[in-house]
């Protein structure tokens, strides 16, 4: 008897260390990969008698994330202790939100494993301090703790459990990392912990039957928050067939990820629901947050990364793989979009850019904004090369120059003379010249070969110097040798 | 011949302050330091005596008056802080034994602001561990005594502060109120102590016991003198988000047609006698210089008790979870982390603030913080309603300030909840938020004083501080020194 078909559901707490240049409540700086325990003062220390004090950049990155993330910003929110012992929490209790989250009520968009749209509603994202770092070294009885990190912002985002696959989990993040990085909130990067994850995952069976939820910690990427469910998926399937382990005699946990063997390790049950003791913080007002703020972030929030991708695709015609490649980066995208013009396509842009330009920045390791003419000049080059008036080999040499020199791509055709050859009559004597040359290549061609037909070409162009229209030398070709065109 | 010390605290400092007066501040700090040696072994107001650092600082601002500099209107005034407000290079234990030499990195913004107006640090006083407690016998280095008679408590938790004025060794003293711990050992000493509205003196550098609660405030021997030390320490701070301005507050009243309060649940109250009666005097005597009562009734002001033991608990559970033997203080080792926790805070902390803690967690805990925590918060909101709606029908509300005279030492010690009671007249300005002095209102037949408190509504400090000047000129009852300071010059 084959047990019944499941449904996988996994819900997303996301912790998002927002871009500030100092911490949360005090004035260090919030930098990552200093000397442990150089960024911290008697606030992120919890020295005695002192206090927190709201820095008002962490808000108003919060409240743009939450836009970003088509959130709702709460008019008033407030503070919480949410309090636990641990060696790098130093006050004995986090300041967090715990019933009046600073947004709610959002949601993005992914693409679904069906290749619909899947949206994704966010339930909250509320601000709260970061703590700071364990350190346990190994064969020693002692912990290291590292406090550089204790108070920096963080943005907590839970989603509601909308994904419905390891691979949609993995482009929720991706998503969610390009959506942040989008409107400038955070750097998102996972490696540096700006962006930490824990999955909820379990199985819904067709007969009703579900596995208890499990939320795995210790998960530092893409690739591992998507080995790590698709491990859960097989040992909570494997749980249910073998044990008939279900929600309702099981309770929920904890598991750790183990990155070096891609499986999950039980840390505890969550049997009695944790008591973190929350109750408002009273060191800290509550807050009102001002409408003209919001509205102000709401006006400069950019177009979201996928919207402007799907926008690539259907406005400008670009494939759904150069729209990926263009939008994974919003400058990529902005320099892109300020390259297009009414003489160009979007296709030659985009071809230009992610080509020949992105060749040489990969080449010298630099990104977008190391390109050393403004997108104009490349928008230039991409109308010459639509208008015919060079070809592909052209248009590389003139980039060659722009970079190298930042001569204006018609000047330099006009001074260099590289304007292509368009003139029936040059390129009929050309193509006439080749077959014959090349009479065996010729007949081959007549005959249906098109492969052999490329040393007639090559031999036409060679005539031309390498500047003929390349669609005309074909087209005559053709004609001359009486083949349909 | 009267000591300089004995001075109002603004004459003092203007003769600090004139470079031809023949009076030094190294003179004022010399005589505080003379009192405290000739005092202090039976009092035990001070757990440290900042001997070189008063002598040093008292040198620097006389020398700036020498070069002609301003100095501030409390130049070379010894002033004894409570041992929960941070001095920069000074220990700071809070009476407990968890802190162990726990040295602050910075002064305390009231401690900073009133060196700044130019007063000198004389040294730390002893307190009820963190606050916590009506008498100072919490205290882990042991109780202070009543200036006014040594077997009995100088009441708590500030009681080190309220002595060290009370018997003259400082003319002013910080300390912190939570519940009336400024007050009530300002009226168990004899002296003038003042809880400020809450949010007009920054907590920064004050030991949190009920951040929601804790007010720092002035000792003095006159309302005048506590007034000075206000002025220099009041003030929004950068460092404290619950820290705010207050309007400029309205001229003094005179006596003629101030309304005074009378809060008909607050009368007797299970209280001495002996209290209700000085209590009765003052008020008699300002309704014959033309004040007016009001009878009131403040119905919620039963639930005091009962909702400060639980909302300052419940602060305090948290508060004090960060001493937990890993960045400083005391720690006693184990192999493991709880138990490190549980070993360090057991050996620690003293039994009544164990109490506290665990009475504060129960009452945040998931399934009690509804029926405890929750319910007392909604109380305390409709407390301040109430009291506000009492202070549009009148300006001032006088009671007693403690529902009886000082206990003897270990008369209430084994008995937390009587110990508890002390607060009865004083928590409910606290969950408010509004300002209340206790005042001198004379002495018992056995010599021991009373207390009698002005409450204003929220950010009329002024008026409960003028008001108390006038109880002064309408009794004649102020400040009068006890037999022990009248052993020292």
């Amino acid at each position: 008897m084959s047990a019944p078909a499941y449904r996988v559901i996994v819900g997303m707490e996301v912790h998002l260390q927002l871009r500030t240049r100092t911490k949360c409540f005090c004035g260090c700086l919030a930098v990552y990969g200093a000397e442990p325990n150089v960024h911290v003062c008697d606030v992120c220390l919890g020295l005695p008698g002192a206090l927190p004090v709201l820095n008002a950049e962490a808000l108003r990155l919060g409240v743009r994330t939450g836009l970003a993330l088509g959130c709702t910003v709460a008019r008033r929110t407030k503070w919480d202790r949410k309090n636990y012992f641990y060696p790098d929490l130093p006050k004995g209790y986090q300041i967090s939100q715990y019933d009046r989250p600073l947004c709610t009520d959002g949601a993005i968009e992914i693409d679904g494993d069906d290749g619909a749209t899947r949206r994704v509603r966010i339930r909250r994202a509320h601000l709260e301090e970061d703590t700071g770092k364990s350190f346990h070294v190994a064969g020693t009885k002692h912990s290291r703790i590292d406090l550089n990190r204790c108070g920096t912002p963080l943005l907590e985002i839970v989603s509601e459990p909308d994904l419905a696959s390891a691979e949609e989990a993995g482009r929720y993040l991706e998503e969610l990392r390009r959506i942040v990085a989008y409107a400038g909130t955070s750097d998102g990067n996972m490696q540096e912990g700006n962006l930490r994850c824990e999955p909820n995952v379990n199985l819904v069976y067709e007969n009703g039957d579900r596995t208890p939820i499990v939320e795995v910690k210790n998960v530092n990427s893409v690739a591992g928050v998507e080995r790590a469910i698709r491990f859960e998926v097989e040992r909570q399937d494997r749980e249910y067939r073998e044990h008939g382990r279900t929600s309702k005699n099981t309770p929920r946990s904890t598991r750790g990820f183990d990155d070096t063997t891609g499986t999950t390790v039980h840390q505890r049950t969550k049997e009695s629901a944790d008591d973190y003791r929350y109750f408002p913080e009273p060191d800290l007002p509550a807050v009102d947050v001002d409408p003209a703020l919001v509205e102000a972030e709401r006006a400069s929030l950019p177009e979201r990364p996928r919207t402007r991708r799907l926008r690539y695709v259907q406005a400008l015609q670009l494939s759904a793989y150069d729209a990926g490649v263009l939008t994974a980066d919003r400058r990529v995208a902005d320099w892109f979009e300020a390259a297009l013009g009414p003489d160009r396509t979007a296709k030659t842009v985009a071809n230009l850019l992610t080509g020949e330009v992105f060749a040489r920045l990969n080449a010298a390791g630099k990104a977008i904004d190391a390109v050393p003419f403004p997108p104009a000049r490349l928008g230039e080059l991409a109308a010459l090369v639509d208008g015919r008036v060079v070809n592909a080999p052209t248009a590389k040499q003139v980039l060659k120059l722009l970079w190298e020199t930042g001569e204006a791509p018609a000047a330099a055709v006009a001074r260099l003379g590289l304007a292509q050859v368009s003139d029936p009559e040059a390129v009929r004597a050309a193509c006439e010249a080749a077959i014959a040359a090349e009479p065996a290549a010729a007949a081959a061609l007549k005959a249906g070969n098109e492969k052999a037909g490329g040393r007639v070409v090559g031999h036409a162009m060679k005539a031309l110097k390498g500047k003929g229209d390349p669609t005309l030398v074909q087209r005559t070709l053709r004609q001359l040798l009486g083949l349909p065109s | 011949m009267t000591s300089p010390l004995d001075l109002p605290v603004a004459e003092m400092a203007a003769r600090v302050a004139d470079r031809h007066d023949s009076l030094k501040a190294a003179d004022l700090v010399d005589a505080a330091l003379a009192r405290v040696r000739a005092l202090d072994g039976r009092v035990r107001a001070f757990l440290h005596v900042a001997e070189e650092g008063a002598r040093r600082a008292a040198e620097a601002l006389d020398a700036r008056v020498a070069r002609g500099e301003a100095v501030g209107p409390l130049a070379g005034v010894p002033l004894a802080v409570k041992d929960n407000l941070a001095v920069a290079g000074m220990p700071l234990t809070c009476a407990s034994k968890i802190l162990g030499g726990y040295v602050p990195p910075r002064d305390a913004t009231v401690v900073a602001r009133a060196v700044a107006a130019g007063a000198i640090v004389l040294g730390k006083t002893n307190l009820d561990e963190f606050a916590m407690g009506s008498s100072t016998e919490n205290s882990a280095f042991g109780p202070t005594r009543n200036p006014f008679d040594l077997e009995r408590v100088p009441g708590g938790s500030s009681g080190g502060s309220a002595a060290a004025v009370a018997a003259g060794m400082a003319p002013l003293a910080l300390g912190s109120d939570t519940g009336g711990s400024v007050r009530q050992p300002a009226a168990l000493c004899g002296i003038v102590g003042h809880k400020p509205t809450y949010g007009r003196v920054s907590r920064s550098g004050l030991v949190a016991f009920a951040s929601s609660l804790d007010q720092v405030g002035p000792f003095a021997r006159t309302t005048q003198d506590a007034a000075a030390l206000l002025r220099a320490i009041e003030g929004p701070d950068p460092l404290d988000a619950t820290s705010r301005a207050f309007p400029a507050a309205r001229p003094a009243a005179g006596l003629s047609g101030l309304r005074v309060g009378v809060v008909e649940e607050l009368e007797g109250a299970g209280g001495d006698p002996e209290v209700a009666a000085a209590v009765g005097r003052v008020r008699a005597a300002l309704l014959a210089r033309g004040a007016t009562a009001v009878p009131l009734s403040l119905p919620l002001s039963k639930a005091g008790i009962p909702v400060y033991y639980l909302v300052a608990p419940a602060e305090c559970s948290s508060n004090l979870a960060r001493f937990d033997g890993m960045r400083y203080g005391a720690r006693v080792d184990a192999p493991e982390v709880e138990p490190l926790y549980a070993r360090t805070r057991d050996a620690g902390f003293g039994a009544e603030v164990k109490r506290r803690v665990l009475l504060g967690t129960f009452a945040l805990s998931a399934g009690y913080a509804d029926a405890y925590y929750k319910r007392a918060m909604a109380v305390k909101t409709r407390l301040r309603v109430e009291l506000a709606a009492a202070f549009s029908r009148c300006d001032v509300i006088l009671s007693a300030t403690s529902p009886f005279p000082a206990f003897r030492v270990g008369e209430k010690a084994g008995d937390p909840l009587s110990m508890y009671l002390c607060d009865v007249l004083t928590v409910t300005a606290n969950l408010a938020g509004v300002p209340a002095a206790s005042v001198p209102a004379g002495l018992t037949a056995g010599g021991l004083p009373v207390g009698a408190q002005l409450w204003a509504a929220e950010g009329h400090d002024d008026l409960v501080l003028s008001v108390g000047a006038a109880v002064r000129e309408a009794t004649g009852l102020g400040y009068v020194a006890p037999a022990i300071a009248k052993e020292v010059a």
